[in-house]
């Protein structure tokens, strides 16, 4: 789906930007509608995915995950294989080129995991951009090795010690820095989150996820998945393998969010599932808030679902039904974490952790007649020193 | 009305003064006193921040001054009373600064009436684009408060003109790019000609804020526009007090560089 003329989806979205960024807001929409016209520019986007990503990622068919529980074949869409081991870098090389297009001499980003951060300073180095990322203290602290990684790719992470030193002052701070250095500098936002157009945007450079499993499903199973799944933080991996089947309307979709605790014991990152309508960074969708709009602390195990906010795309679509949200709470998510690299050989991000946590019950409704496909949005690797710590 | 603000200085030929104040900060008391005080020390029309965890607009001063605020408990209500206690005691204008977040969540309609009940003037929200204020101007409008709105440098004439053509009360005009906060440089040839090529273009008020710190500062600005808004430099002017102690620090500022705003302004 299109936005409308004003950036919204349906009810959501938008430009809540102070007046200095909006003249870039309205440079970048102008440059996406001549870059996405450009057969040259897919060209080159497409071709860059395939011989520096490693595009298309497989679809995989699990073995031993849901063994006892049910006989539905459960794919995986395995963005954990892509080159920095993530989705996160289908949009940071579209957002590259955007840039290079358009002239601008250097990139920023914000970080929360690390994940997005590592995936723009390669970019970075690959098309010649100095990169500067914004990093909560406490994430600087915790994601030590991503801050290296960053560093060594030549990027100046800049540790953000201001409100509760996470995802969402990192955000703060990354529009404060753009607002100064408007001219010259591209924001890369890491998720389809933001003033528009970057909610459309990102979700267009995630879509080649959904677009290539929707092709590889029928390639090799003649057939649609009776149901996609995939988690939602900000929420650009399930953007990206829903819109490939968003049009399909036999085929279900679920967001599964970072229930934390429980959401009912407020210490939770599921912002569709607990939150309220509001403004959050550019853009009114669903947040963790308090009454007087105040932004709540937010919980979850898995840090690049550990945001208050959500993508308007996903609260359209959740308000139109057309996708279905769920959480997954911690103990779940890690149950899932462990069981699946011990049956499937494969270590999997937290984040799509709760994807699988929630795969796993949805396989218990389902037969060998349904297909579920899961987006393994990223690989376990970062997560590994955090567990050990534990 | 806003513009009386800025008539009444006219009449003395200078620019308004305008400062920034946030509410709760460093306590309720305090900035209640600070209020009463501003008039006398040359304050024609005040801002008043309701303080917001997430300020996209605010540099480091004004954003730890909000979350001080939040952590003693500060609420809407509370800043409502500070503005109809202000008013009790005859304290220039007010006119609340808050992001569009804490207002939808309070209810458009309910912060309007409120706002208006407790005497408040007007409403400034930094983070909404021109585009989406329609329905807030509508809704303000018709409890008599007033939305001045933002023009930035990056704004381009022909958009300049159209947002101070629906601007109520004055036009603020952002002296340079980046977020709020002191500054040392103060450089304001480039604000002073997007004032000047505005100027043709409005008949409404041009206020410039945003790295205004020193008299030089205020005098400088006040010989092109017609007021001039000072934050952070009186936030850092209180660091550290409190009471009587954080109040004679404001206003012993605000008196030093209202002073300044006497400035040979060419005359219209």
């Amino acid at each position: 789906m299109q936005p409308n003329a004003s950036g919204y989806f349906g009810d959501f979205g938008g430009r809540f930007v102070p007046e200095v960024l909006v003249a870039a807001l309205a440079e970048l929409e102008r440059e996406i509608e001549i870059a996405f016209a450009d057969r040259g520019f897919w060209e080159e986007y497409h071709a860059t995915l395939r011989d520096f990503v490693g595009r298309p990622s497989p679809l995989y068919r699990t073995e031993r995950y849901l063994a006892g529980i049910s006989g539905v074949p459960l794919l995986l869409k395995r963005e954990d294989v892509n080159h920095t081991g993530a989705h996160k870098i289908n949009n940071t090389v579209g957002q590259a080129l955007l840039a290079r297009r358009m002239g601008k001499k250097r990139l920023i980003a914000e970080t929360g995991a690390g994940q997005h951060g590592v995936a723009t300073a390669t970019v970075g180095a690959k098309f010649g951009f100095p990169v500067d990322v914004y990093m909560g203290a406490i994430d600087v602290q915790r994601q030590a090795l991503n801050v290296f990684i960053m560093q060594l790719l030549g990027a100046q992470v800049h540790s953000v010690s201001g409100g509760t030193q996470t995802l969402k002052d990192a955000t703060n701070e990354a529009f404060r820095v753009w607002s100064e250095r408007v001219e010259d500098t591209f924001y890369v936002i890491g998720s389809v989150v933001g003033a528009h157009p970057y909610p459309y945007m990102v979700r267009e450079f995630q879509k080649v996820i959904g677009v290539e499993a929707r092709a590889q499903c029928l390639e090799r199973y003649g057939r649609l998945p009776t149901d996609v799944v995939a988690c939602v933080g900000g929420g650009s991996n399930a953007m990206g393998i829903f819109s490939g089947f968003v049009d399909d309307g036999d085929v279900a979709l679920w967001g599964v969010e970072a229930g934390g605790a429980g959401v009912e014991t407020g210490k939770t990152a599921a912002s569709l599932g607990a939150g309220s309508v509001g403004v959050l960074h550019g853009s009114r969708s669903y947040l963790l808030q308090d009454g007087e709009g105040q932004v709540r602390e937010t919980h979850s195990i898995s840090a690049g679902l550990d945001y208050p906010g959500v993508g308007p795309e996903h609260a359209f679509l959740k308000e139109s039904g057309r996708a279905k949200y769920v959480s997954v709470t911690d103990a779940q998510a890690l149950d899932a974490f462990y069981a699946f690299a011990r049956t499937e050989g494969i270590i999997p991000a937290l984040e799509s952790a709760h994807a699988l946590a929630y795969a796993r019950d949805l396989a218990a409704r389902r037969g060998a007649d349904d297909v579920i496909l899961v987006c393994l949005s990223g690989r376990g690797d970062k997560d590994i020193a955090q567990l050990r710590d534990r | 009305m806003i513009a009386n603000a800025f008539t009444a200085a006219g009449r003395d030929a200078r620019a308004a003064f305008i400062p920034y104040l946030m509410a709760g900060d460093p306590d309720l008391e305090t900035t209640a006193s600070m209020l009463a005080a501003l008039g006398n020390a040359g304050a024609d029309l005040i801002e008043l921040g309701i303080p917001y965890g997430d300020p996209l607009a605010d540099g480091p001063t004004i954003a730890a001054a909000g979350q001080r605020a939040l952590a003693r408990g500060t609420r809407i209500a509370d800043v409502l009373a500070l503005v109809r206690r202000s008013r009790e005691a005859g304290a220039p204008p007010v006119v609340l600064f808050t992001y569009v977040n804490p207002v939808l969540q309070f209810g458009v309609e309910r912060f309007a009436r409120e706002s208006s009940e407790a005497g408040a003037a007007g409403v400034i929200i930094p983070d909404v684009a021109f585009e989406e204020t329609a329905e807030l101007r509508e809704i303000f409008s018709q409890r008599g408060l007033e939305m001045p709105l933002l023009v930035a440098p990056s704004t381009p004439l022909e958009r300049a003109v159209e947002i101070a053509r629906v601007a109520a009360g004055f036009v603020y005009v952002v002296s340079r790019l980046g977020v709020t906060g002191a500054s040392t440089a103060g450089r304001f040839d480039a604000v002073r000609s997007q004032v000047e090529s505005l100027r043709t273009r409005t008949k409404k008020p041009l206020a410039v804020g945003f790295g205004v710190s020193t008299a030089q500062h205020v005098r400088e600005i006040a010989s092109f526009a017609d007021g001039v808004i000072v934050g952070s430099t009186l936030i850092d002017a209180y660091a550290g007090r409190e009471g009587q102690d954080a109040t004679r620090a404001v206003s012993d500022l605000v008196e030093r560089l209202a002073a300044a705003t006497l400035a040979a302004k060419p005359s219209r």
